[in-house]
């Protein structure tokens, strides 16, 4: 797949701190791409090498195969984590000025602004004053400026907080919807429920080094670990229930169900076939529930980070 | 792209639509003027009351010599003692009463003469009366001495000492004066300048920062053309308002002369006292005189020096104050670094007043007009006495190029402070800084 942006052996040191450690990272075209770690890990010095706030100290970036030059910040819309507005600007005039500091004449920028603030319904901000304006409504207003320019890179760094739901969700319908019109979105986050919903790449970075990429379903198999959920109706319990602990992995397992049955997580070793799993199951008794267990990512997260 | 006009721009309006921008634009001239009305009105309410002085002169000597004035009466008493005159004056509520007994000789009368009040006379007024004294006693002397006063006093011979460079400029008191005045102003005006409109960007660094809103212009410009930006729309914005002084402060005097009919250039300081007192001579002369002194002044050279030594000096220190701003969090932090900024302003204010003054061209004037930090200022005053162009363009270069530094230190911190919250910057992490 064609690659909109690639960071080859980026490294980057503040005094003896080290932020980036030869950290390479592929950003294919037209992806959501998920980029995690822990507090403090550098995903945001990442970010601002990218946006040419920070130079590394060395590696390259390319953008669509080339290296990163000044004027690339026109294609490159970011919502930083900590971000805010100017308090004494009307929102109107503030999103004018910050649009057409993206390159845009003022004319492109009050029609797309119009369009942007009908859109959310925010047609009415115009003339407030942004100290009048709440969290949330503050957070649009820079939501839309940073998608105003249309870039074929964006880049959110916890795009959500301070969302309602109901707006939460329409921020990540827009985001979607920028992907499917064409723009790559690179998108920092530590809720993992977004990233299993909207991300089809990710890169996990922690201490400073990269230490997971790839496609989220390519990783996922990777980390399958062939164990599978039973729920299991049978009139002797405790026999089955001891035959089975001899015989398998495993552990307990919880889920609702409306009979009162016998429920596991059992781990086969990487060679056994889930198969015989089931037709041993099937001749103790009733099979009710049988579903492979899938790695969330917020278990890939945590387990990666404590292994290293 | 050019977003170098944008910022400009952006960082003008919002100081100028400031609101308390525009009412201390309006305020401060309105007090200055009410401060000097005010000031005026009082010393002309202080001069109207009429003073009424009794004399007693039992000797007869100054009967006609005290003239009245407009603020002075002079009431004679005669055939009367002493403790009667007392009485009276002090039931009439007179200012006081001067006694001059009758007395053999001329020396004596000296130590006699009295003057009688409720507290203690004013200073003025007494040096009025002694002074009339002094004039009749002196002309009895010499005629005592068989020697006439109207003789010596056409005979007296003023002098006015010419002065003269070597290079055959003329010079004169007054000129030194108004050399004074020129750098005192252009050196003064810089100073105000700087700490003003250099605290006004530092805060807009520290709103930036305290905002938010930093990185996100960050991510489209290049800090060092924030940096950039700022300075300038500052600056513009603070010349707007400076101009805006000049000419409320004259609509404001103008306005306030016709309504209340007190000029408040009448308020006169001792300053402005001693100058006059310095030129004899009427009015027209001292016009003629100023003229020819500022024809005499180096103008050009004055000009052009005041324009590249106010922009280099105020540039040097705005961008040490948006390299604070940067630095820190928050306002209250802000004290610490500031002494080192003040130190050099203040130092070059004294140099400037105390040893330009009384030597310009003296080792002390000459090396501080070459330091980056003072010259500004102190070369300011030195150069309307006269300063070689070679020292004027040496003390140049040198503040450009510490400019040139002191933009590449500023930058280099702003680039690195304005990301940085929460940490509290000390100078190690500054120097830290300087390295990432």
């Amino acid at each position: 797949m064609e690659k909109l942006l690639v960071a080859n052996n980026v490294s980057k040191s503040f005094g003896d701190y080290t932020a980036l450690n030869d950290v390479s990272i592929e950003v294919p075209k037209g992806s959501i791409f998920g980029l995690l770690g822990p507090n403090g890990a550098g995903k945001t010095t990442f970010i601002r090498i990218i946006n040419q706030i920070t130079m590394p100290d060395s590696g390259t970036v390319l953008l669509d195969g080339r290296p990163l030059e000044p004027n690339d910040i026109q294609h490159i819309g970011y919502l930083p984590e900590e971000r805010g507005l100017y308090k004494s600007m009307k929102v109107g005039e503030q999103a004018l000025y910050l649009a057409q500091l993206k390159g845009l004449t003022k004319q492109e920028a009050k029609q797309r602004l119009t369009y942007w603030f009908d859109r959310l319904e925010i047609g009415d901000w115009w003339n407030k004053k942004t100290q009048e304006l709440s969290k949330g409504m503050a957070q649009k207003i820079q939501f839309v400026v940073t998608v105003l320019h249309r870039p074929k890179l964006l880049i959110f760094d916890e795009p959500f907080s301070g969302f309602d739901p109901i707006n939460a969700n329409l921020i990540k319908d827009e985001i979607l919807k920028l992907r499917d019109d064409g723009a790559t979105v690179i998108f920092s986050t530590h809720r993992m429920e977004s990233v299993e919903e909207m991300c089809d790449h990710i890169a996990l970075i922690h201490k400073s080094n990269k230490v997971l990429d790839g496609k989220l379903i390519d990783i996922k198999r990777a980390y399958r670990s062939n164990t599978f959920e039973v729920g299991l109706l049978t009139s002797e319990k405790e026999l089955v229930n001891n035959e089975i602990h001899e015989r398998f992995d495993v552990s307990s397992a919880s889920f609702k169900s409306i009979n009162d049955e016998l429920q596991y997580k059992i781990k086969l070793s990487a060679t056994a076939s889930a198969n015989d799993l089931v037709s041993y199951l099937t001749s103790k008794g009733q099979l009710n529930h049988f579903v492979e267990v899938i790695p969330s990512a917020n278990d890939i997260f945590i387990e990666t980070v404590n292994n290293n | 792209m050019n977003h170098l006009p944008l910022i400009i721009k952006r960082e003008y309006l919002n100081k100028v639509r400031n609101k308390s921008f525009i009412i201390m634009t309006f305020l401060s001239p309105l007090i200055m003027v009410g401060i000097f009305t005010l000031v005026a009105y009082l010393s002309q309410l202080n001069n109207d009351s009429v003073r009424i002085i009794s004399v007693l002169d039992e000797s007869g000597l100054f009967l006609n010599q005290f003239e009245n004035t407009d603020q002075l009466k002079y009431n004679v008493l005669t055939n009367i003692d002493l403790s009667k005159a007392k009485e009276q004056s002090e039931t009439d509520e007179n200012y006081g009463l001067l006694f001059i007994p009758k007395t053999e000789n001329i020396e004596e009368l000296s130590e006699a003469i009295t003057f009688y009040s409720e507290g203690s006379p004013s200073l003025p007024v007494m040096q009025n009366i002694e002074n009339i004294i002094e004039d009749k006693v002196n002309t009895l002397k010499l005629k005592e001495a068989g020697i006439d006063a109207e003789r010596i006093k056409e005979l007296r011979i003023r002098i006015n000492a010419k002065q003269e460079t070597f290079q055959g400029q003329e010079t004169s008191k007054l000129g030194s004066i108004l050399k004074l005045g020129f750098g005192g102003v252009a050196g003064y005006l810089l100073f105000m300048f700087i700490i003003i409109y250099g605290n006004m960007i530092m805060r807009s660094v520290i709103e930036e920062k305290t905002s938010r809103i930093i990185e996100i212009i960050i991510s489209s410009v290049k800090p060092i053309k924030l940096l950039l930006g700022k300075i300038l729309g500052t600056s513009l914005a603070g010349i707007t308002q400076f101009l805006a002084w000049v000419v409320l402060l004259g609509v404001f005097s103008v306005v306030i002369t016709a309504i209340f009919g007190i000029d408040p250039s009448t308020a006169q300081t001792p300053q402005q006292e001693m100058l006059s007192q310095s030129i004899d001579g009427g009015t027209e002369e001292i016009v003629r005189n100023v003229l020819i002194e500022i024809a005499n002044m180096p103008i050009i050279n004055l000009v052009v020096m005041f324009l590249f030594f106010f922009i280099g000096g105020y540039l040097l220190y705005a961008s040490l104050y948006a390299a604070i701003g940067a630095a820190v969090d928050s306002e209250t932090d802000t004290q610490q670094f500031m002494l080192p900024i003040l130190m050099p302003l203040i130092l070059a204010i004294y140099v400037g007043f105390f040893t330009v003054i009384e030597n310009p061209h003296g080792t002390v004037s000459q090396v501080f007009s070459f330091i980056p930090f003072t010259s500004p200022v102190v070369m300011l005053m030195r150069i309307p006495f006269g300063v070689p162009i070679w020292q004027q363009i040496l003390s140049l270069v040198i503040l450009f190029a510490t400019f040139i530094g002191t933009v590449w230190f500023a930058a280099k911190i702003y680039r690195v402070g304005i990301l940085m919250y929460g940490k509290k910057a000390s100078y190690k992490e500054i120097f830290k800084w300087l390295k990432y």
